[in-house]
């Protein structure tokens, strides 16, 4: 008995955080998103929400985020893949992480001097006699941008998905005489779909809350759910609307958890195909 | 064979450029007399001197590190016992349900924490600035500290608590002489980790900083808004090195601790 209460002493700190710092502010988002702008209780801003303008703002905000990741994921897979393959690849995959920790604000202020209007690009555009165009404060910059950010978060959970996978099982699909393509889409991504999964919730999630690219390099014509919290929160200071944008935020997000989830039962359930 | 493997390294070679490419950039120009990220001038030490004698930035600087070393030091204190406390918990449902809130942090976008502390520091009455980055700080970083934490509590054997406990040891000395040594990789590397998230958060610190505190973040963002200025390449050539070290650091840490056998047996 003396024991039990000793051991759950460890908890008190933790779960104190976690009650301020987890449950506290989903309760208190929730809230705040039952008042309107004088503070009255009502539930204007989610009639809000589904007036066309929020709306079509959701559709995009989903619409850039899926081109985000399914662009990552193009570029992520055989990028990890083929590290897989390399001699020294922890070594590699630390340097494939490397740019993930510099500060992400300075990567994005890079490309507003790559894709500035006398930027690098536009010079090559020039010699090559395409003449100059404007690259910054477009869709392409911005999910160029994006992808450039969420590489690393792709290529991680698939290298480690890849690199854990038991090599056998390629052989004996190469043996029993399937080319490579049917080896490659019914043995080894089959086999890798978890790190698949967390690479695309690691980087739809964030895509859809992104503001601080949105308002550098796609120059505020792109609004993403982040923007808009962002917008409601700091600038028009409504933060019933933000308040009730974030709700529907964690939804979506809680959607996305739930659809990409993971069964963890064992290297069995890794192998199943539904 | 051949053609795919030349293929692969080419390919690879392409995602390393364009990895490093904007990064390089950057700090090529930190270099340059002219005052734009377009035309080399000349090379020059001005900007770098620059970043020296603004003393606001060197404020900022400082805060930003001050902010990350304790925001890290106390949440890999809470986040240590926090998990230590889970592997004491034999509920199993109690304990999913601890896990699972406990990611609730790591997954959410940051606007949606950065908001929601926001709301929280109002309605409780803490004044944004210092305080209130630092708080959201720890409280963003504990559940990473636990993430890290616990894989080494799980693969340590209850046996050797108990062993422990039979030889006369204290409830103390099992914490000090047996569970800390065994998960130390794991509190350095949750400590690491709370110091980079720290470092390089914009979102939650830029909801949460009132007008008199800023971090490093929170001010190359203003001042990339207001248009190109070469003192942040000076600032972000700087910055690789640091982040460097500290990538550097936290491979050896984790590596050293590494079981040696693993290099030999995996190809």
């Amino acid at each position: 008995m003396q024991n039990n209460t000793n051991r759950s002493f460890y908890l008190v700190p933790y779960i104190g955080w976690m009650l301020l710092f987890v449950i506290a502010p989903i309760v208190l988002v929730v809230y705040f998103s039952l008042f309107d702008l004088h503070g009255n209780f009502s539930f204007v801003n989610y009639q809000n929400f589904f007036t066309s303008v929020y709306l079509k703002m959701t559709l995009s905000s989903f619409w850039y985020a899926f081109l985000i990741t399914a662009f990552t994921l193009v570029i992520a897979y055989p990028t990890a893949y083929w590290l897989t393959k390399t001699k020294h690849k922890q070594l590699w995959l630390l340097l494939i992480i490397i740019p993930s920790w510099i500060n992400l604000l300075l990567k994005t202020y890079a490309f507003i001097g790559i894709f500035g209007v006398i930027g690098p690009i536009n010079q090559l555009f020039d010699t090559l006699g395409i003449g100059t165009k404007q690259i910054l404060y477009t869709d392409f910059s911005f999910i160029f941008v994006s992808v450039y950010i969420f590489i690393p978060f792709m290529i991680l959970p698939i290298f480690n998905s890849l690199d854990k996978m038991n090599h056998s099982l390629i052989d004996a699909a190469r043996d029993l005489g399937s080319s490579t393509w049917t080896t490659f889409t019914k043995v080894i991504f089959p086999l890798t779909i978890n790190g698949v999964k967390s690479g695309i919730q690691a980087v739809f999630i964030p895509s859809l809350s992104l503001f601080m690219i949105t308002r550098l390099i796609a120059g505020n014509k792109v609004i993403t759910l982040g923007t808009a919290i962002e917008q409601q929160f700091l600038v028009t200071q409504n933060w019933g609307m933000g308040s009730t944008i974030a709700v529907f935020l964690i939804l979506f997000m809680v959607i996305i958890m739930i659809l990409t989830g993971q069964k963890e039962k064992g290297a069995l359930s890794n192998g199943q195909i539904k | 064979m051949d053609r795919s493997s030349k293929l692969s390294k080419v390919y690879l070679a392409l995602v390393f450029v364009i990895l490093y490419t904007p990064i390089f950039y950057l700090i090529f120009y930190s270099f340059n007399s002219g005052g734009t990220m377009s035309s080399f001038k000349s090379f020059t030490f001005e900007h770098y001197k620059a970043v020296f004698a603004d003393t606001r930035l060197i404020m900022i600087l400082i805060n930003t590190v001050i902010v990350a070393l304790l925001s890290a030091l106390l949440s890999t204190a809470i986040g240590v016992i926090g998990a230590i406390g889970i592997i004491f918990l034999k509920n199993r449902k109690s304990r999913n349900a601890l896990l699972s809130l406990n990611n609730v942090l790591v997954v959410s976008p940051d606007v949606i924490i950065g908001a929601s502390f926001l709301i929280l520091f109002t309605m409780v009455g803490v004044k944004l600035g210092f305080a209130s980055v630092l708080i959201s700080h720890i409280a963003f970083s504990v559940p990473i500290v636990v993430i890290m934490v616990l894989p080494k509590l799980q693969e340590m054997s209850s046996t050797l608590i108990d062993a422990a406990l039979d030889l006369g040891a204290s409830k103390r000395d099992v914490l000090s002489r047996v569970i800390i040594p065994y998960i130390k990789p794991g509190i350095f590397a949750g400590f690491f980790l709370a110091l980079t998230y720290s470092l390089d958060d914009f979102a939650v610190t830029f909801f949460v900083t009132g007008n008199g505190f800023s971090t490093l973040s929170v001010e190359i963002y203003s001042m990339a808004r207001a248009g190109i200025t070469l003192t942040i390449n000076a600032l972000s050539g700087l910055l690789f090195i640091v982040t460097l070290l500290l990538v550097l650091g936290y491979y050896f840490v984790t590596n050293r601790t590494k079981n040696p056998l693993r290099t030999g047996v995996s190809k």
